[in-house]
């Protein structure tokens, strides 16, 4: 169990993690999710006393993370997968580590063929793959096979393959019982990976809640018609209580309602319909508009708010022609 | 890919690891420094190159001498030309200090070692203990055996006293350590392995050279101080019987206490930093 209260840092002028407090609960994968520079990195970096905070506290099982004696045995981390030193074989890379925390030698060997990498054990570390230095990153958060686990944008930069790695990977150590911290800016990989969902802007939490429930307040369902009488088929809607809005090329899509219902309604009046199908607005729209007043860098020229295909961001650009 | 299945069928509500736990402490910290130490190609190189530099210079210039017939020395022992290998191996000591620490910063294996090991003072100790203890030994054992050669090639010079053996030989390398203990302060302080081996290696050599140059009347004060105290001339009294400028400057041991001195306060300064700085 991770506590945060009232965590918040500050950099000169700007607030990059604001009063924030949640809980991570033990056994289940909890996503912490918000847009680029929300501030998770920092919150993750606080959580393992590598950054101060401004004022609030972090505590791990009820202590603060200098107090664990051989921390790597309670919470294992991947920040940045590079931070190991490149020189150094991935074998002594994890060696190291392992010695710090009294952790048996062959628990090295076990982690490197839980993760692949045995073949290239002996390899310098400088020369690995993005998805390579991905599995060392995670090699080295199971080395002391803990109880908490934290993964901070595990599935960057991979290929499809090593995201499914990844994803059945925490699915397992989850089933185990353990607790499963992963920090994502894609709503989509969270919505296929957690339990717990925890959002953030601008350092502020914006959402703490299940995933289930996220998805059931935050897709709105709706009925999308098609009928050569739109006409027609618009009267008798609004006839019936229903408030239909028109969508654009022939199409009315209608809330709180369901497709046998309305199905019926146009069998009983005779109308012919060419579509009738229930749609659910994406939980990438429910992220980007319950985070669109939060997001740090906006690209021009783009409507967040609607949706529109995911614009490039324009970092420190902010300011020009906004 | 291999899948983690390895572990206990029910999943428990909260998960306990088979791993025994046990206690860690500096010990661990020090096995765990070695291994980051001996692991990496720059020990190798920096180490391999001073070695070389102490043996050939130092052999090179007892060779010229004793070829010379040189006749009478002074009171000074053949010991001495040890001096001229130890100040370009003291460019190499000052490498390694700095890349003890500061690569981790440009790597960012800080992170994954202060993750792993929150005790700041703990892991400083250790990557102290274990570069002081390597340099030291290193650089005795070459002192000792180059300084025997020299010593046997060099038949004007005096026969050194036990006093000269231990100040050329233990006096030498525990200095050497001293000033990679500094140099490794300073790569904690400034967290840049350029910028840090620029600053020690101004540090070594620049106050002598800005001395040579002090004709100024008003500087004179100045000039005998940076004289005095400047790294090469520290190392020379380690040698030499008389110190080399002035008599009243620091001679025997004591450039190596001030050394000393100077490297724990820097130490000290280093984990009040890094104990309170975020990484």
């Amino acid at each position: 169990m991770i506590e945060l209260e009232g965590l918040t840092k500050r950099y000169g002028a700007k607030t990059a993690v604001d009063h924030l407090s949640f809980q991570v609960r033990p056994g289940v994968i909890t996503g912490f999710l918000g847009p680029n520079g929300a501030g998770k990195s920092t919150t993750m970096r606080m959580m393992l006393d590598l950054d101060n905070p401004t004022s609030g506290t972090v505590r791990i099982d009820g202590k603060h993370y200098r107090e664990l004696q051989e921390p790597l045995k309670y919470i294992g981390a991947l920040l940045d997968a590079k931070a190991m030193n490149g020189g150094r074989s991935a074998y002594n890379n994890l060696l190291c580590l392992a010695q710090s925390n009294r952790i048996p030698e062959r628990r090295v060997s076990e982690v490197l063929d839980l993760v692949g990498l045995t073949p290239v054990a002996r390899k310098k570390s400088k020369g690995f793959s993005l998805g390579m230095g991905q599995r060392l990153g995670i090699a080295s958060a199971l080395l002391g096979d803990p109880e908490i686990l934290m993964f901070d944008e595990p599935v960057n930069g991979l290929d499809p393959e090593g995201i499914h790695w990844i994803r059945n990977l925490m699915k397992a150590l989850a089933a185990e019982g353990r607790t499963i911290f992963v920090s994502s800016h894609l709503m989509s990989e969270m919505a296929l990976t957690a339990d717990h969902l925890i959002v953030i802007g601008q350092g502020k939490l914006l959402a703490d809640t299940t995933m289930a429930d996220f998805i059931q307040e935050n897709s709105r369902s709706y009925v999308r018609l098609r009928s050569p009488q739109q006409e027609r088929l618009r009267d008798l809607l609004h006839a019936h209580g229903f408030i239909a809005v028109e969508a654009g090329n022939g199409t009315i899509e209608v809330d709180g309602a369901t497709t046998e219902k309305l199905g019926e309604l146009a069998a009983e009046n005779g109308l012919v319909l060419h579509e009738l199908s229930s749609q659910r607005a994406s939980l990438e729209e429910a992220f980007m508009q319950m985070t669109a007043s939060a997001v740090e860098y906006h690209a021009h020229g783009t409507d967040v708010h609607g949706g529109a295909p995911a614009p490039g961001p324009q970092w420190g650009t902010t300011s020009q022609g906004a | 890919m291999t899948a983690p299945a390895q572990h206990h069928a029910p999943a428990p509500h909260s998960y306990v690891s088979p791993i025994p736990v046990r206690r860690a402490n500096l010990g661990d910290a020090l096995a765990s420094e070695w291994t980051k130490i001996r692991s990496v190609r720059s020990t190798l190189w920096t180490l391999g190159v001073m070695v070389l530099l102490m043996v050939v210079i130092g052999l090179g210039v007892a060779a010229i001498a004793a070829n010379a017939g040189e006749q009478g020395m002074g009171d000074e022992s053949a010991l001495g030309f040890g001096f001229f290998g130890m100040l370009p191996a003291s460019i190499c000591v000052i490498t390694l200090g700095v890349l003890t620490i500061a690569s981790e910063f440009g790597t960012g294996m800080i992170r994954t070692t202060l993750t792993a090991c929150p005790s700041r003072a703990r892991v400083l100790t250790a990557k102290a203990i274990v570069f002081f203890v390597l340099v030291f030994t290193v650089t005795t054992v070459v002192a000792a055996l180059v300084g025997a050669v020299q010593v046997a090639l060099v038949e004007a010079a005096d026969t050194p006293t036990t006093g000269e053996w231990l100040r050329a030989t233990v006096g030498a390398g525990a200095y050497l350590a001293m000033l990679g203990l500094l140099s490794l302060a300073l790569g904690t302080l400034i967290r840049h392995s350029a910028g840090a081996i620029t600053v020690m290696i101004g540090l070594l050599l620049l106050p002598l050279v800005a001395a040579l140059f002090m004709f100024s009347e008003a500087l004179k004060s100045v000039q005998e101080a940076l004289f005095t105290y400047a790294i090469p001339s520290q190392m020379i009294s380690l040698y030499a019987a008389q110190p080399p400028f002035g008599d009243d400057g620091p001679s025997g041991w004591e450039p190596l206490l001030i050394m000393t001195g100077v490297a724990g306060v820097a130490l000290a300064g280093a984990f009040a930093l890094l104990n309170n700085r975020d990484v």
